[in-house]
C-alpha cells in the first residue's frame, strides 16, 4: 500500500466522518481536505477495512467509466456501506449490482419508461400531484412537516403511478424503504424489509399479469416475465428497487434543497422569480451537485491492477467514489462551495458516473424541476418554523437528508 | 465536425437529448439515436457537451 498524508501514523481517516458544526450541506472538511492533499487515498470503513476514496472529480469519471472497475457486492474487497447493505447485496443481486453484460441485458429491460420524452409526458401529472399536494398543505394547519405533507408523498405518488402500484399501499412501502437506507438498520432488519417489498411485489405481478395496466410492472410481467426473460422474483426484487430508489432520493433533495433555499434567500428569489424553464432546469442542476444527498458514495472493487493519480489500485481493492466530494472539485467548478443556480453544474456527479448512472435521472430532473418551480411561487412566504439548529440531520442515512422540516407561512 | 454514436454502450441517461435535441434523440426504449451526424457549427457546443457528459462515453467526435 502507498503511504499517503492519509494514512501515516494516526491511521486513514474514518468513513464515513461527522460533517462540520453549523456546516449541514458541506462534506466533512478532513475528507474535503483530501481532495487537495492527497485526491486518492485509503479510508477505514465500518468493518475495520481500508478501501481507497476517490475525491477528484475527473479520476472519479474515469474510474467509474473504466470496465476494470467492478459494482459485484459478491467480489471479496468489496466496500460495503453498513452490515445490512452487506447481507442485502449478497442476498439478492439486481442489475444495479452487476457488471455488463449482465447488467446491459436487465437494465435494458426497464429504460423504456424513463426516455426523456417519455418522463416528460408526465410532466402535466407531476404537476397535479405537485398542485394537490400545495393545496392540501394550504388548506391545513401550519406550521406542517414539508417532509410528510409534500416532500415524500411528491416522488412517492410518481413512482407508484409509473410503477403502476396502488398508493393506498404507501405504508407498507415508506415504512420497509426507511428500513432499508437507515444506516443503524441490522442485517436482519434489512433483509426482512427487503423480503417484505419483493413478497407484495411478486404478488402485484401475479395480478398484472392477469390484468395488465399501463404501467412498468405490467410490462415486466406481460412481456418479460411471461417470455422467461426474467424470473418473476428478479422482476418483483427489480420493482423494489425502483420503488425505493424512487422515493428516498427525490424526496430527500426536495426537502433539503428547501432547507438550503431557505437559507440563501437570493437564491431562492431568483428562482421563484424564474419565468425561463432552463433557469429552473439549471437550478435543478446546481442543487444537486451542491447537495449531494448519495453521501456515501458510489461502491466498487478493481478487478485488476488499475494506475491512476500516480497511485497503482491493485486488483481486489475497494474504491468508494466520494461524488459529494468531487462536486466541490475547484478544478470542476469555480467558488465550489457557493450555492449559486445560475451556473452551469451539468458536469455534476450526483447521479453517479459510467454505465450505472442513476436510470431514474430523467424523471428525478422533472419532478424536482416541477416542485421547485411551483412550491416557492404559490408559497412565497415558506419560511422555517424552527430554529435552524434544531433541523435533525440524516447522517446515519445512505442518503442525506432531513428527518422533519417544520414550515409555515 | 462528424458524430458518432456507439448505440449498445448508452444507457439512456438522455442528457444528449435534453442538451442538443436537434442532434440526438431516443428510440422507444430510450436509447440514443443520431438524428444527423454532421451538426451545424452553432450545434457543436452542444453535440461537445453531450460527449463529455455521456456517462458511457456513446458519443464520439470526429473531425472532417
Amino acid at each position: 500500500m502507498t503511504e499517503t498524508l492519509a494514512d501515516t501514523a494516526a491511521g486513514p481517516l474514518e468513513h464515513p466522518m461527522p460533517r462540520a458544526a453549523g456546516c449541514p450541506f458541506d462534506p466533512p472538511p478532513a475528507l474535503m481536505a483530501l481532495q487537495t492533499d492527497s485526491p486518492i487515498s485509503r479510508v477505514r470503513i465500518w468493518d475495520g477495512t481500508s478501501p481507497w476514496l476517490i475525491t477528484r472529480h475527473d479520476h472519479l469519471r474515469t474510474l467509474l467509466g473504466d470496465p476494470r472497475v467492478s459494482a459485484d457486492p459478491t467480489r471479496p474487497g468489496y466496500p460495503h456501506r453498513t452490515a445490512g447493505m452487506k447481507a442485502s447485496d449478497q442476498a439478492r443481486q439486481t442489475f444495479l449490482t452487476m457488471d455488463d453484460p449482465e447488467h446491459a441485458r436487465l437494465r435494458r429491460m426497464v429504460t423504456a419508461p424513463f426516455a426523456v420524452k417519455k418522463v416528460e409526458a408526465l410532466r402535466p401529472s407531476v404537476q397535479k400531484i405537485v398542485d394537490d399536494l400545495i393545496d392540501g398543505m394550504l388548506a391545513g394547519p401550519k406550521p406542517v412537516d414539508l417532509v410528510e405533507a409534500f416532500a415524500l408523498p411528491v416522488p412517492s405518488l410518481v413512482i407508484c403511478e409509473l410503477l403502476g402500484v396502488p398508493y393506498e399501499d404507501h405504508d407498507l412501502f415508506q415504512r420497509n424503504t426507511k428500513v432499508v437506507v437507515r444506516r443503524t438498520s441490522t442485517s436482519e432488519e434489512v433483509l426482512a424489509a427487503q423480503r417484505e417489498l419483493a413478497d407484495y411485489l411478486d404478488d402485484l405481478l401475479t395480478v398484472k399479469r392477469a390484468r395488465p395496466a399501463d404501467d412498468l410492472l405490467s410490462v415486466l410481467a406481460t412481456e418479460r416475465v411471461a417470455t422467461g426473460e426474467m424470473t418473476q422474483r428478479h422482476a418483483a426484487e427489480t420493482g423494489v428497487l425502483l420503488l425505493a430508489a424512487g422515493h428516498e432520493t427525490t424526496a430527500n433533495m426536495i426537502a433539503l434543497g428547501t432547507l438550503a433555499l431557505l437559507r440563501n434567500p437570493d437564491q431562492l428569489a431568483l428562482l421563484r422569480d424564474a419565468e425561463d424553464p432552463k433557469t429552473v432546469a439549471g437550478a435543478v442542476e446546481e442543487l444537486l451537485r451542491y447537495l449531494n444527498i448519495t453521501h456515501s458514495g458510489r461502491r466498487r472493487v478493481a478487478l485488476e491492477d488499475i494506475e491512476v493519480g500516480g497511485e497503482v489500485i491493485r486488483a481486489g481493492d475497494g474504491i468508494i467514489f466520494a461524488n459529494d466530494i468531487a462536486n466541490r472539485d475547484p478544478e470542476a467548478f469555480p467558488e465550489p462551495d457557493r450555492l449559486d443556480i445560475s451556473r452551469d453544474a451539468r458536469r455534476h456527479v450526483a447521479f453517479g458516473y459510467g454505465v450505472h448512472q442513476c436510470l431514474g435521472q430523467p424523471l428525478a430532473r422533472l419532478e424536482l424541476q416541477v416542485v421547485y418551480s411551483t412550491l416557492y411561487s404559490r408559497i412565497p412566504t415558506l419560511a422555517l418554523a424552527t430554529g435552524f439548529d434544531q433541523v435533525e440531520f440524516k447522517h446515519d442515512g445512505i442518503v442525506y437528508g432531513v428527518y422533519e422540516l417544520p414550515v409555515t407561512w | 465536425m462528424r458524430v458518432e454514436v456507439d448505440q449498445p454502450k448508452c444507457v439512456a441517461s438522455g442528457q444528449c437529448v435534453l442538451i442538443a435535441p436537434e442532434v440526438f434523440d431516443q428510440d422507444d426504449d430510450g436509447f440514443v439515436e443520431l438524428l444527423t451526424d454532421r451538426p451545424e457549427p452553432g450545434q457543436y457546443d452542444g453535440v461537445k457537451e453531450s460527449a463529455v457528459v455521456c456517462p458511457a462515453a456513446a458519443i464520439r467526435l470526429a473531425e472532417d
